[in-house]
């Protein structure tokens, strides 16, 4: 299976990174799609997955050996379809479809789309069924592993800590959950609205192997995710600390971005920004 | 019908290793000699149905034949957001299977009935609807439902209607059949509560009015063909179901005579009327209390034909 589809490292993925972010801000733009600032979040951790880790094979994107990666924070569709683009599962010039009448390329993210395993978009969804499929790999003793990556802010459903506590209690290694902790949910803070500290000990307690990570930092993400499982016989938790909206100054840290559109100006400053990114 | 579908799961598991049971944390020592036998197609995933709709749609998607079982509207309702876009929207191969459909929990209370989900479930695309009247097609649903692929609603009643099976008849999903015939009225019933309609019939009989039976245990997809025959030769129908009269059985028949333009002479729905199974009492009692028993539909036929109630014994 060719996994080094292009160059891995943490200077290749950081290239990626940028391209994803300027694929995401041209999609949202054109297409008016919102939760930008919650897709250059992740950009990093997606870039990093794609970029090298997964296994994944555009040429077989059902391979049953494959790598399986689940979207649990479907609203940041863009951001997977930008990676999957860059990898090559996909034509790049099908990304400003996004959002467009007719497109498969729906805002939150669908599996009618080439190398995406499932449709999310309803938070508290995505563990569970990766937890599924992660059961069903054990079952069939595929060494294939489930990524999944969530937000902070979907660790309100009740859902997430059903899955929580079943992938803990089956002991799934082969299953890793990724946090994108940038702190700021749909419309407020996570701290002003249910807070989630003491994170990290909240998926210890209940059974992961946790590490915490900067989520922006690829050779810090690498080296976790070149480490997974965490602990043998669990599964494991990599809580990323990010910046929502990273890349863009005026977007960082706000929660206007999460769904406000790059439109005019702000486009044009926000893509001068990341151009002028390294 | 619960025994008959474990028997059934039991019966073809060996030949499917791809079958998994998923329960809810339910159905203590009715399931051990299933669990027994098969502990690797078996997961008692606790008492956390979002969670068991997620996993078995992540199972399905790994080439399982996933069932999920709970009791009333745990494995529906409560979990109705991951069967739409976990199951259905993926086209993913799940079979919910409730037990206890209607009021069979009666006095248990209305938390543990079911009475919406055939409306709420059958509005999902691409799921196929099984509410089975006795138990042999109880059995047969469920042996249908380990072949079929895709996701599917199984909705078991404590009670069931007495055995009408033919010798050497097959099952046929999908296809109502058709227990007693009779050209004066229609009833058309689904779940156990056939068998007050059987009663209802052999009752009507005795008064001379003629009654065509139909077991629909297929809800989704509706057999229109029957319906629309029904419709045409009997003098109207009568549908009996311990479900809500919106969107259940007498509405999905609505719909498939309006839209083919095959109008009864009359149609009227024993159901439970924008009202929750609040009486305390057994499903017998129950039935009786909501008007859905084997008097409720003697009545209804004689008011429909505008026949004078005789004093029954």
């Amino acid at each position: 299976m060719n996994s080094q589809v292009f160059a891995t490292g943490p200077t290749g993925t950081r290239e990626i990174a940028q391209r994803l972010r300027t694929h995401a801000l041209r999609m949202t733009s054109a297409g008016g799609g919102a939760h930008i600032g919650a897709v250059f979040s992740c950009a990093d951790i997606l870039a990093v997955l794609y970029g090298g880790i997964l296994h994944v094979d555009p040429a077989a994107p059902k391979s049953p050996m494959r790598d399986r990666f689940v979207l649990s924070k479907g609203h940041a569709g863009a951001g997977l379809y930008a990676a999957l683009a860059e990898r090559g599962f996909f034509p790049a010039g099908q990304l400003l479809t996004h959002y467009r009448n007719g497109s498969e390329l729906s805002g939150h993210v669908s599996h009618k789309v080439p190398g995406v395993d499932v449709s999310t978009g309803s938070l508290g969804h995505g563990l569970s069924m990766a937890s599924g499929m992660a059961y069903a790999a054990i079952l069939k003793s595929s060494r294939h592993r489930v990524f999944c990556l969530l937000s902070d802010g979907e660790c309100d459903e009740g859902s997430t800590w059903e899955a929580a506590m079943f992938a803990a209690h089956h002991g799934l290694s082969n299953l890793v959950a990724i946090i994108d902790y940038n702190r700021i949910q749909g419309i407020a803070p996570v701290g002003d609205v249910l807070e989630l500290e003491p994170f990290a000990d909240k998926w210890a307690a209940f059974g992961w192997a946790v590490r915490e990570v900067d989520g922006h930092d690829h050779r810090a993400l690498h080296t976790a995710f070149g480490s997974v499982p965490f602990a043998p016989g669990k599964p494991s938790c990599l809580i990323a600390h990010t910046t929502k909206g990273k890349g863009v100054s005026f977007m960082e840290n706000t929660v206007l971005w999460h769904y406000r559109i790059p439109r005019g100006a702000e486009f044009d400053a926000a893509l001068a920004e990341l151009e002028a990114q390294p | 019908m619960r025994d008959a579908f474990i028997r059934t799961l039991t019966e073809l598991a060996p030949q499917h290793p791809e079958v998994m049971l998923l329960s809810g944390d339910l159905g203590f020592a009715v399931l051990d000699g299933y669990i027994d036998r098969f502990p690797r197609q078996f997961l008692n995933v606790g008492i956390a149905e979002q969670n068991m709709s997620g996993l078995a749609a992540g199972m399905a998607l790994e080439g399982r034949t996933v069932f999920t079982y709970s009791i009333g509207g745990f494995p529906t309702l409560r979990c109705l957001e991951q069967i739409r876009n976990d199951i259905c929207y993926h086209g993913a191969n799940v079979k919910i299977v409730c037990v206890g459909g209607g009021m069979s929990y009666g006095p248990v209370g209305f938390s543990h009935h079911a009475t919406e989900d055939l409306a709420i479930l059958r509005s999902l695309p691409g799921m196929q609807v099984f509410s089975p009247c006795d138990l042999w097609e109880a059995a047969e649903a469920a042996r249908h439902l380990v072949l079929h692929r895709g996701p599917a609603y199984l909705r078991l009643d404590k009670s069931a209607a007495p055995a009408t099976v033919r010798p050497g008849e097959a099952f046929r999903p999908g296809r109502i059949r058709t227990v007693r015939e009779g050209s004066d009225v229609t009833l058309a019933a689904t779940g156990g509560i056939l068998g007050e309609a059987i009663l209802a019939a052999d009752i009507l009989a005795d008064q001379g009015v003629f009654c065509r039976v139909l077991s629909v245990h297929t809800v989704k997809p509706l057999d229109s063909g029957t319906l629309t025959a029904a419709a045409s030769e009997t003098g109207g129908i009568v549908s009996i179901e311990e479900h809500a009269a919106d969107g259940g059985l007498g509405g999905a028949i609505a719909e498939v005579l309006m839209e083919a333009g095959v109008f009864p002479r009359f149609l009227v729905r024993l159901a439970l009327r924008n009202t929750f199974s609040s009486v305390v009492g057994s499903q017998q009692y129950l039935r009786q209390v909501y008007s859905l028993d084997a008097a409720a539909v003697v009545r209804t036929v004689f008011a429909k034909l505008d026949i004078a109630v005789p004093a029954l014994a």
